[in-house]
């Protein structure tokens, strides 16, 4: 992408029509999978539906408005995607919230509260933040002003579940914080600090990093004053990590540092000491943890206790198996059979009742969504802003792999969300702030040059910072 | 930094790649395998959305599936409950099948690879799948005859036809409603399976074929047959036979029942230790002609092996390696010896049939959807167990047992009935089982059968004559009046 540096910005595309065009789009798409939903299990027309297609139309008509005043040279394709991945994940939930009344209403209990209205609310806190990002941050280099400060938060936030009291154990692992009704789950939130933390820490020290080290045991190692902090990171997300069982995002963090760190001194000993670090690491959990031997196991023998420790997985297949290459339909197939239907194993719904056809679809959004990423990482016109936007793509890629990859049994199952469709507030706002975020670099990135525009040498890059 | 975020955005793709792969193996070519996965609820579910065929008496059904209203589009039905219950098995969400629904759930449930063309040609025309439909081979005369003959009593018949082998009445008693565990509704079936299960009658167990059971008096028609075959005896042969036997290498003796000789100077006919059903005489023919004769000649009709009907029958024993003593005791279906209701129909089946064992069979026919037959049986021969001419001999020592023995209760007036009765002791104080094995016409005959009432309260050869033989009796009545 050229930036022609000194014509009038009408000149340059800004394609929002583009976008409001796939928004109507999405909302046309899912408001037809809501309909279908309903007609396939219940035979008859969801009570809710101008509600919740009215609810999402305003949302994300007020998003794109906001884009269009905040961050007008924006990546076009960014809302609608996310959009789409979150309203898709809506349809599934109510899917599942269908199964959960029938259910209740067999065993002649109350009807439980819809999930997808619940989710639905939480869409509406994750715009409301996406806009207050786009108003307030108008320049995301002033995160890089937040480095220390979004350690501190991101390790207290990752601290904050093991304290008492608010500290909430759900599920064997203890990993949300649970304030009166709310629960909340801070690790989500703890790996948009550590991004910011990275990407600002790295800009600073990539040099030293890259250059300044001492040959141990034949390998490249940097100086210990430039690696402490990031040890330091390291270890105490590590430890917190392990410590609550979390082996999925444990996974999804050490990827992002090491991958990060990859990006930011350009050299390849760190995939080297990364995969070392990996496989020592797993070595050490396997031996030392009977949860993760338990986990492992189950990965290569899922048959062998399929009632038992398997059978969320072996549930999952079995749901997988049944959708095939076009699904059974919505509101067709036995999705809710799968423990935790709405939230990890919310693929294995999307497998079973759209079929390989659907999760193709849903993956590709995603790769298309990780591609504008890395695009935007390339394109930004400051070293920050590069580290900041491939950092948060890093982490849609490796989260979406280690779930996906987990529940299609891929690789052993570890707990985490898939970004926009599970259930859940604490992932859904975090994902639309990384969108957020994403927008405004990409605004930045794509925005006619000031008169005097800065080097795009990145050796200056650490001038014009300080 | 351009250059390795260029290399992740491809790592990112080879990430996006694999996960693709793995998916199409799992959706596309791992997916049949595993919708056949035990304990795989998607599957029984999608059986139960489908027209599954019926199985049927003649061109009566008697499991069928209904559409319904409710959370399964079809509930399965059994329109005679209990009278074919183990026949037809049960068809439960819970707790599987049993029975024909379970052997023949591959035709029944349309998922048979013959019926592949018509699942395809179902699935272009859009209509729901089907299944194709199992026709057996019995009479409903001789099913409901043999069932309110034995009044609820634990027990079991099974009549046969001697010339081809099909099945013409298979009952177990006590019986059970299969309607109750193929209920929609799980609390239903949760309480009739429990019940079933507590029940100390076990009436889901299939007595004529699944149990088996000391053949006792029965089983002196195997050893009389050896002893024919041997060429050294005819029915007119006199053979030892005292009041009481002295078993070899021990002091133990074994006594008549009524505790009298079987003949003048301990001497008898083979006919008549047969007509008295005489115990040491047998007992000490077998000793004469050794065990394995009578091993050998056991096997013939069908002893140490199993018959897959298609429904799994258990194997009745006749135990080889014994010593003198045990041989003595198993030539009159004592000791070791345990025999199947349907084991002891085929030995009289063999001997109606000229020497001919026949392989026995229940079901008739496969169907497709479409009505086409799939698989029709066609009789085959099992063995020739013995010659026609020692059958010939036998037969004559059964109708006397029916005229002038043991066996009266089961003559049918205007035709001669050939028979044996036997009380098989249990041990332990327990009241013996009453057996009646049977065929009629007595030349060339329509249908064999054996009975028993498990436990008879005699405990005399009486039992055998008295509870068993009037069940023989009705139930081949209702296969002679078809």
């Amino acid at each position: 992408m050229t930036n022609p540096v000194t014509v009038a910005p009408t000149n340059i595309k800004q394609r929002r029509f583009a976008e409001l065009f796939l928004l109507v789009l999405t909302i046309v798409i899912s408001t037809a999978g809501y309909i279908a939903a309903s007609l396939g299990y219940t035979n008859a027309m969801p009570t809710d539906l101008w509600l919740v297609v009215g609810a999402c139309s305003v949302l994300f008509l007020t998003a794109h408005l906001a884009i269009r005043k905040f961050a007008p040279y924006a990546d076009p394709l960014l809302l609608p995607l996310a959009a789409f991945l979150n309203l898709i994940g809506l349809v599934l939930i109510h899917r599942l919230d269908l199964a959960d009344a029938a259910r209740a209403e067999r065993a002649g209990r109350a009807i439980p509260r819809a999930d997808a209205i619940a989710q639905l609310t939480w869409t509406a806190v994750g715009i409301i933040l996406f806009v207050a990002v786009l108003v307030l941050l108008r320049d995301h280099r002033i995160l890089q002003r937040f480095t220390y400060t979004a350690l501190v938060l991101g390790v207290t936030l990752l601290v904050l579940p093991l304290l008492p009291f608010i500290g909430t154990s759900i599920n064997g692992a203890r990993l949300w914080l649970r304030v009166g009704p709310l629960s909340f789950q801070p690790a989500e939130m703890a790996k948009l600090c550590l991004i910011v933390f990275l990407a600002g820490y790295l800009v600073v020290k990539r040099d030293a990093l890259a250059t300044a080290r001492s040959r141990v045991l034949g390998v490249d190692l940097p100086r210990g004053r430039d690696l402490g902090p990031l040890l330091i990171a390291w270890v105490a997300s590590m430890g917190v990590l392990v410590f609550q069982r979390d082996l999925g995002t444990a996974l999804l963090f050490f990827g992002l540092f090491i991958l990060l760190l990859y990006v930011a001194t350009e050299r390849r000993s760190w995939l080297l000491l990364g995969s070392i670090l990996f496989v020592a690491g797993a070595g050490l959990a396997y031996f030392a943890f009977g949860h993760v031997q338990q986990r492992f196991d189950v990965w290569l023998h899922p048959f062998s206790d399929p009632n038992g420790t398997a059978f969320q997985i072996v549930q999952s297949l079995f749901g997988l198996a049944a959708g095939g290459v076009l699904g059974t339909g919505l509101g067709l197939g036995n999705p809710q059979f799968v423990p935790f239907a709405k939230t990890d194993f919310i693929m294995a719904t999307a497998g079973e009742e759209l079929g390989l056809a659907g999760l193709v679809v849903i993956l590709m959004i995603y790769a298309v969504l990780a591609q504008r990423g890395f695009r935007i990482a390339v394109s930004a016109r400051d070293a920050f802003g590069t580290l900041l936007a491939g950092g948060l793509s890093i982490v849609i890629v490796l989260q979406v792999f280690i779930v996906v990859g987990g529940v299609t049994r891929l690789i052993p199952l570890t707990g985490l969300t898939t970004p926009f469709l599970s259930y859940g507030g604490s992932s859904l706002v975090a994902n639309w702030i990384i969108i957020a975020l994403l927008v405004r670099i990409s605004d930045g990135a794509r925005k006619p040059a000031p008169p005097v525009r800065p080097s795009r040498d990145e050796a200056l890059t650490q001038v014009v910072q300080l | 930094m351009n250059n390795p975020l260029r290399k992740l955005s491809g790592f990112a793709a080879v990430l996006l790649i694999a996960l693709l792969i793995n998916l199409t193996y799992v959706q596309v070519f791992n997916a049949n395998a595993l919708r056949q996965k035990p304990g795989n609820s998607r599957t029984v579910l999608s059986e139960y959305d489908r027209q599954r065929g019926p199985i049927t008496v003649g061109a009566k059904s008697i499991a069928t599936s209904t559409p319904t209203q409710g959370q399964f589009s079809y509930v399965r039905t059994y329109p005679e409950g209990s009278l074919y219950a183990h026949t037809t098995g049960y068809y439960s969400l819970l707790y599987g099948a049993s029975g024909l629904e379970r052997v023949e759930n591959s035709i029944l449930s349309g998922t048979d690879d013959r019926l592949l063309v018509d699942r395809l040609s179902q699935l272009l025309a859009g209509q729901a799948p089907k299944g194709g439909s199992v026709q057996t081979t019995l009479l409903p005369d001789a099913q409901r005859t043999a069932l309110r003959e034995l009044k609820g009593r634990r027990g079991a018949v099974l009549a046969i036809d001697p010339s081809t082998g099909a099945i013409l009445a298979m009952v177990s008693s006590p019986t059970f409603d299969p309607n109750q565990l193929a209920s929609p509704n799980v609390a239903t079936e949760r309480e009739a399976w429990s019940k079933l299960q507590n029940d100390e009658d076990s009436p889901l167990l299939n007595r004529s074929i699944a149990q088996v059971y000391p053949p006792g008096s029965t089983f002196k028609l195997v050893t009389a047959a050896a002893a024919l075959s041997t060429g050294k005896y005819t029915k007119k042969t006199l053979i030892y036979g005292p009041a009481s036997l002295k078993l070899p290498l021990s002091n133990n003796r074994l006594p008549n029942q009524n505790g009298k000789a079987c003949g003048t100077n301990n001497k008898t006919t083979l006919e008549n230790a047969i007509r008295i059903s005489c115990n040491t005489a047998l007992a000490n023919l077998g000793l004469v002609i050794g065990n394995d004769v009578i091993a050998d000649q056991a096997e013939k009709f069908g002893f140490n092996q199993s018959f897959d009907i298609p429904l799994f029958s258990a194997t009745s024993v006749y135990p080889r390696d014994i010593d003198r003593p045990q041989t003595a005791l198993s030539a009159i279906g004592q000791f070791d010896v345990r025999s199947t209701v349907l084991q002891m129909a085929l030995v009289a089946a063999g001997i109606g049939n000229q020497g001919v064992v026949m392989k026995p069979y229940l079901v008739a026919q496969t169907r497709g959807p479409d009505l086409a037959v799939l698989d029709a049986t066609t009789p085959t021969v099992f063995s020739q167990a013995v010659s026609a001419n020692v059958a010939a001999q036998l037969r004559d020592m059964m109708v006397t047992v029916v005229n002038r023995g043991t066996g009266r209760r089961a003559a049918i007036p205007g035709i001669q009935v050939a028979g044996k009765t036997g009380t098989a002791q249990q041990g332990n104080g327990k009241p013996p089982h009453a057996w009646f094995v049977s065929f009629a016409p007595a030349k060339n005959p329509k249908v064999a059968v054996a009975v028993i009432i498990e436990d008879g309260d005699g405990s005399t050869e009486i039992s055998g004559g008295r509870l068993a033989a009037p069940i023989a009796r009705a139930v081949m009545e209702a296969v002679l009046n078809q």
